[in-house]
C-alpha cells in the first residue's frame, strides 16, 4: 500500500485514504461494510455505478468504483440501484424486425442525440451509436457495438429521453445471437448423434475400462495441434 | 505502467527473447514429473494448512482450516427464536443462489409451471459465472467426443471424478450449448455458423467456446432476463442462513436473512436447491482471490449444519494467472484463453519454464516454483512475486487485432492502469479461483438430504480433484437446469411436515460434545475488509 495519503469524500464525509487504492477499496479502508454496490469487484457485474467530481469543477464523472483509483479531493457517491426498464417478453415468439422494439420499447425513438449516455459509460461504448442501430432494427450492429456491456445502468441515468439502454441493448443481442447469426451445423448433428446413441458404447467401454488401462489411454492421448 | 527499475530491465530480456520463444514447443510434463511438481508445491499439499473435521457428515477428514472453522461454527440464529407455522414464503421450490446454476434451474423449474422463488445474497448475477472470461466446453467438433471430453476432464481431475456425475457433464453440454444458444446466447462464430474453439489447458481438443473473454457474463445476463421474463421471483440481497427440515428429516425452506434490514424470513418449501456458488473470499492460505465478493461457502455450511455430506472439500483450485500486478488488480483473474491464444509463461530472465496448456494445478505450482525454490520470479513493488505472461506473442502469432477482437476485457483491465497488453507482457501469480469440492449429489443432484438439491459450484464429485477451464460453466448450466427439473417435478409429490430447526441444537450439542469452543458465526455471508482501525 502507498504511504502516500490523499483526501477524498465519501458521501460529503471527509477521509483520508492510501492514494493508489480504488474506490471501492477505498470505502472500505475509510470503514465502510460494504453490501449494495459490490460484486465481482473486477468489472464485470456493473454493481458498482458511481458518481464523482472533483472539487473546484463542475462537471459530475460517472465510473465503476472497482475498476477507477481515488483521486486527491474526489466527492464520491455510489449508484447502487439504478431503476431500468425491463420488458418482459417470449423470446421463442418474438419477430426480430424493427417492429419489436416499437412495440417494447417505443421511447428509444425520442433520443435527442446529446451524447451524455456514451459519454458516462465507463467501458468506452458509443452508447448513442447503439441505440441509433436499435431504432433502425439492425441488430447485429446494435449488438456489436453493445457486447461489452456491464448493465450498470449509468448511461440511462443521465439520459433526458428516460431510455433504459442496457435493456435495448440486451434485447438486440439475445435476437441477434437466437435469429440472426447462422446456426452451428457441427453442434446440430452433435446433438441429434448423441440423442441417436451413436457415442454411447465408445463412452461406456472407456468408464468400464480398469483404472490403469485409463490412465494410459489419458497419458498417451494425442492432442490436436 | 511499469516504472520500477528491476521489472523494466526484466522486460527487456522478455523482449529480447520473444521471437525465439514464441515458436518454441516447450515439452509436456509427464506422470511422475507432474505428481512430484504438485506435491512439493500445490498449496493442496501444505499438510499445516489443513485441519481433521471433529464432527459432522466428514468428521474425520480434513479441510483448509479457513472452512473448518465455518463448518464447525456456530449459527447465526436458534431453534425456538421463530415461528415456523406462518412462513412469509410458501413455494414449490426454493432456490438459494442467483448465479448460473441457480438461474439455469430457476428457469427449468417455472417451465414446469412450479411455484419458484430465488433468495440471492447479493443482486442475482453478481456472481462468479458474471466474471468467468475463457469459455465453455462442449465436444461437437467433428474430431471429437463425448468419450474424449470424459477422458480430458477425468484425468485433469485425477481420475477422482465420480463418474455418473461427469457422464452427464460431457453427455449433456453440446445440448447445452444449443440450449444458451437458443435462449440469444451469443457465441464466437465464423461467417458459416462454425464454432470458433480454442484449447484449455488439459484439453486435447479444442473445444472451449466463448463470447470474447465475456463468456460468463453473456450467459450470466442472457439466464438472468430470462427468468425475468418467465416471472421467477427474486429477492435479492437476501441470503439463506440456515435450512429448515420437516420432521421426518426431508429439506423444507429456509431462514433467509435480508442483508441490509437485519429482517429474519422464513421461506417454506417443497424442495430446495443449493447454488450458492464457491469459496474464494475465504481467502485460503491468505491467497488473493479472482471471486465475486459473496463467495463465502455458505451454501456448504448450511447444508453440513443439516446433514449433507461433503466430498472433496479439501482440494481447491489455484488459478495460476491471477494478476499479480498493479495492486490495484491484485488476485484478479487473467483468463487461461491468454495462454489458450498463444501467450507463453516466462522468468525473469525470459526463459520459457514450462509449457502453457498444462492442467492449472500443475501450472500453478509451477509458477510456485519458478518463484520460491528456483528464485526466478520478479519482485513486485508491494513486495510479492509473480512471472511473465508475454501477451505480445499472441499478435505475433495471430496477427494484430487479435487482443482486441478476442479478449478485450484483458486489454482493458490493464489499460486503465496504463498497461498495454499488446506491447507490454504482464506479471501473473496464483490466486484462489475454484472450490473443486463440495456436497455430494447423485446423478439426479440431489443430497443425502431427501430433496435437497444441489447445483453448480457447490457440488463435490463432477470434476474430481481439478477442474478443467470451462466444465464449470459447463456444469452450471448442465446440472443446473437438471436439478430445476427434478427439484420442481419432485415437488409435485412432496408434502411437507412440521418445519424444524432442531438440527441446529442437535449440531451445538455435537459442538459441545467435542469440546469445540470457537465463537465463529456461520455461514460467513461477506468478508470484512473495512480498515482495522483502533
Ligand atoms: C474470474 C472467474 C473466471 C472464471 N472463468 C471460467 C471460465 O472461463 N470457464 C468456466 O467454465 N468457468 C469459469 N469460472 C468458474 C465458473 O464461473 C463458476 O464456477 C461458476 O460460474 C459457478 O456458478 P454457480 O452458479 O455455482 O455460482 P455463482 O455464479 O458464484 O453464484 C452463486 C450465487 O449464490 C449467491 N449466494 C452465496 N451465498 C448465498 C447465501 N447464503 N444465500 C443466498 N445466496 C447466496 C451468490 O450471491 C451468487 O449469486 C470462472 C470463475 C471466476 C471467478
Ligand atoms: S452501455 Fe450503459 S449500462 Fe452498459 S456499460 Fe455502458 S453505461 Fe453501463
Ligand atoms: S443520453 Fe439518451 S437522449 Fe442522449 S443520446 Fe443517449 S440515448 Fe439519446
Ligand atoms: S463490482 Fe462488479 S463491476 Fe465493480
Amino acid at each position: 500500500m502507498s504511504d502516500k495519503m490523499i483526501d477524498v469524500f465519501f458521501f460529503g464525509k471527509k477521509y483520508k485514504v492510501p492514494e493508489n487504492l480504488t474506490i471501492m477499496t477505498a470505502l472500505e479502508y475509510a470503514g465502510y461494510q460494504l453490501v449494495r454496490g459490490v460484486g465481482c469487484r473486477n468489472g464485470f457485474c456493473g454493481a458498482c455505478a458511481t458518481i464523482y467530481r472533483i472539487k473546484g469543477d463542475t462537471e459530475l464523472k460517472t465510473c465503476l468504483a472497482c475498476q477507477t483509483k481515488v483521486e486527491k479531493d474526489m466527492y464520491v457517491a455510489t449508484l447502487p440501484f439504478f431503476p431500468l426498464v425491463k420488458q418482459p417478453y417470449d423470446i421463442e415468439k418474438i419477430t426480430p424486425s424493427q417492429a419489436i422494439m416499437m412495440q417494447l420499447y417505443p421511447e428509444i425513438y425520442s433520443c435527442v442525440g446529446c451524447n451524455a449516455c456514451t459519454k458516462a459509460c465507463p467501458q468506452g461504448l458509443n452508447v448513442m451509436q447503439y441505440i441509433a442501430y436499435a431504432q433502425r432494427g439492425e441488430f447485429d450492429k446494435c449488438a456489436a457495438e453493445s457486447f461489452d456491456c456491464v448493465m450498470c445502468g449509468i448511461c440511462s441515468s443521465r439520459c433526458p429521453a428516460g431510455i433504459s439502454h442496457p435493456q435495448v441493448a440486451l434485447l438486440a443481442r439475445r435476437i441477434n445471437g437466437k435469429y440472426l447469426t447462422p446456426k452451428s451445423k457441427d453442434l446440430e448433428n452433435r446433438v441429434q448423434e448423441i440423442k441417436d446413441g451413436k457415442f454411447e458404447d465408445f463412452i461406456q467401454v472407456l468408464m468400464n475400462k480398469p483404472l490403469d488401462e485409463i490412465k494410459k489411454l489419458y497419458e498417451t492421448r494425442d492432442i490436436e495441434k | 505502467m511499469y516504472t520500477d527499475e528491476n521489472m523494466l530491465a526484466s522486460i527487456e530480456k522478455v523482449e529480447a527473447a520473444r521471437q525465439n520463444n514464441a515458436v518454441l514447443e516447450p515439452k509436456r510434463m509427464d506422470a511422475d514429473e507432474k505428481d512430484t511438481l504438485l506435491q512439493t508445491f500445490h498449496p493442496d499439499y501444505i499438510q499445516n494448512q489443513f485441519a481433521k473435521l471433529e464432527i459432522g457428515p466428514n468428521k474425520g477428514e480434513k479441510a483448509p482450516l479457513e472452512l473448518v472453522d465455518l463448518l464447525q461454527g456456530k449459527s447465526r440464529v436458534k431453534e425456538n427464536q421463530f415461528n415456523l407455522d406462518n412462513p412469509d414464503y410458501d413455494v414449490d421450490v426454493l432456490i438459494i443462489g442467483g448465479g448460473g446454476a441457480g438461474t439455469a434451474a430457476a428457469i427449468e423449474a417455472i417451465g414446469t409451471g412450479a411455484k419458484v422463488l430465488v433468495a440471492t445474497k447479493l443482486r442475482m448475477g453478481d456472481a462468479n459465472t458474471m466474471m468467468a472470461e475463457g469459455g465453455i466446453q462442449a465436444a461437437d467438433g467433428p474430431n471429437d467426443s463425448p468419450a474424449i471430453h470424459y477422458l480430458d476432464a477425468y484425468g485433469g481431475g485425477h481420475f477422482a471424478a465420480k463418474p455418473e456425475l461427469l457422464y452427464k457433464l460431457v453427455t449433456e453440454a453440446p445440448e447445452a450449448i444449443q440450449w444458451l444458444n437458443g435462449l440469444g446466447v451469443e457465441f464466437d462464430k465464423r461467417a458459416d455458423g462454425t464454432m470458433v474453439t480454442t484449447h484449455g489447458g488439459g484439453t486435447s481438443r479444442k473445444r472451449m467456446h466463448a463470447a470474447k473473454d465475456y463468456s460468463g457474463a453473456e450467459i450470466m445476463r442472457t439466464l438472468r432476463d430470462e427468468a425475468i421474463n418467465r416471472g421467477v421471483t427474486i429477492v435479492d440481497f437476501t441470503a439463506a442462513i440456515e435450512l429448515l427440515l420437516d420432521n421426518e428429516g426431508k429439506a423444507a425452506g429456509a431462514v433467509l436473512l435480508n442483508m441490509e434490514t437485519g429482517e429474519h424470513l422464513i421461506a417454506k418449501s417443497k424442495t430446495v436447491i443449493i447454488a450458492t456458488g464457491g469459496a474464494g473470499r475465504l481467502h485460503y492460505q491468505g491467497f488473493p482471490t479472482s471471486n465475486h465478493y459473496g463467495a463465502t461457502a455458505d451454501g456448504l455450511i448450511i447444508a453440513y449444519r443439516a446433514g449433507a455430506k461433503l466430498l472433496y472439500q479439501d482440494t481447491l483450485q489455484y488459478h495460476p494467472t491471477g494478476a499479480a500486478f498493479p495492486e490495484q488488480i491484485f488476485g484478479a483473474l487473467v483468463t487461461e484463453k491468454v495462454r489458450s491464444l498463444g501467450a507463453k509463461l516466462v522468468n525473469k530472465d525470459g526463459v520459457v519454464f514450462m509449457h502453457p496448456l498444462e492442467t492449472r494445478d500443475v501450472t500453478a505450482a509451477s509458477v510456485i516454483r519458478e518463484c520460491k525454490e528456483r528464485k526466478m520470479g520478479i519482485e513486485t513493488p508491494s513486495g510479492g512475486q509473480g512471472v511473465w505472461l508475454d501477451t505480445p506473442m499472441i499478435e505475433l502469432k495471430g496477427g494484430e487485432g487479435t487482443i482486441e477482437r478476442r479478449i478485450p476485457a484483458m486489454l482493458r483491465m490493464f489499460s486503465k492502469y496504463d498497461i498495454d497488453i499488446r506491447k507490454e507482457p504482464i506479471l501473473v501469480y496464483p490466486t484462489l479461483h475454484y472450490q473443486n469440492g463440495g456436497i455430494d449429489i447423485n446423478a439426479d443432484c440431489m443430497s443425502n438430504i431427501e430433496n435437497l438439491y444441489v447445483a453448480g459450484e457447490a457440488v463435490g464429485g463432477i470434476h474430481g480433484r481439478n477442474r478443467l477451464m470451462g466444465n464449470s460453466l459447463l456444469d452450471t448450466v448442465v446440472f443446473g437446469r437438471d436439478a430445476g427439473r427434478n427439484a420442481a417435478l419432485h415437488a409435485k409429490d412432496v408434502k411437507v411436515g412440521k418445519l424444524s430447526l432442531h438440527h441446529i441444537t442437535k449440531f451445538e450439542e455435537e459442538r459441545t460434545k467435542a469440546g469445540i469452543t470457537s465463537e465463529t458465526l456461520s455461514p460467513k455471508l461477506l468478508p470484512s475488509y473495512t480498515h482495522k482501525k483502533k
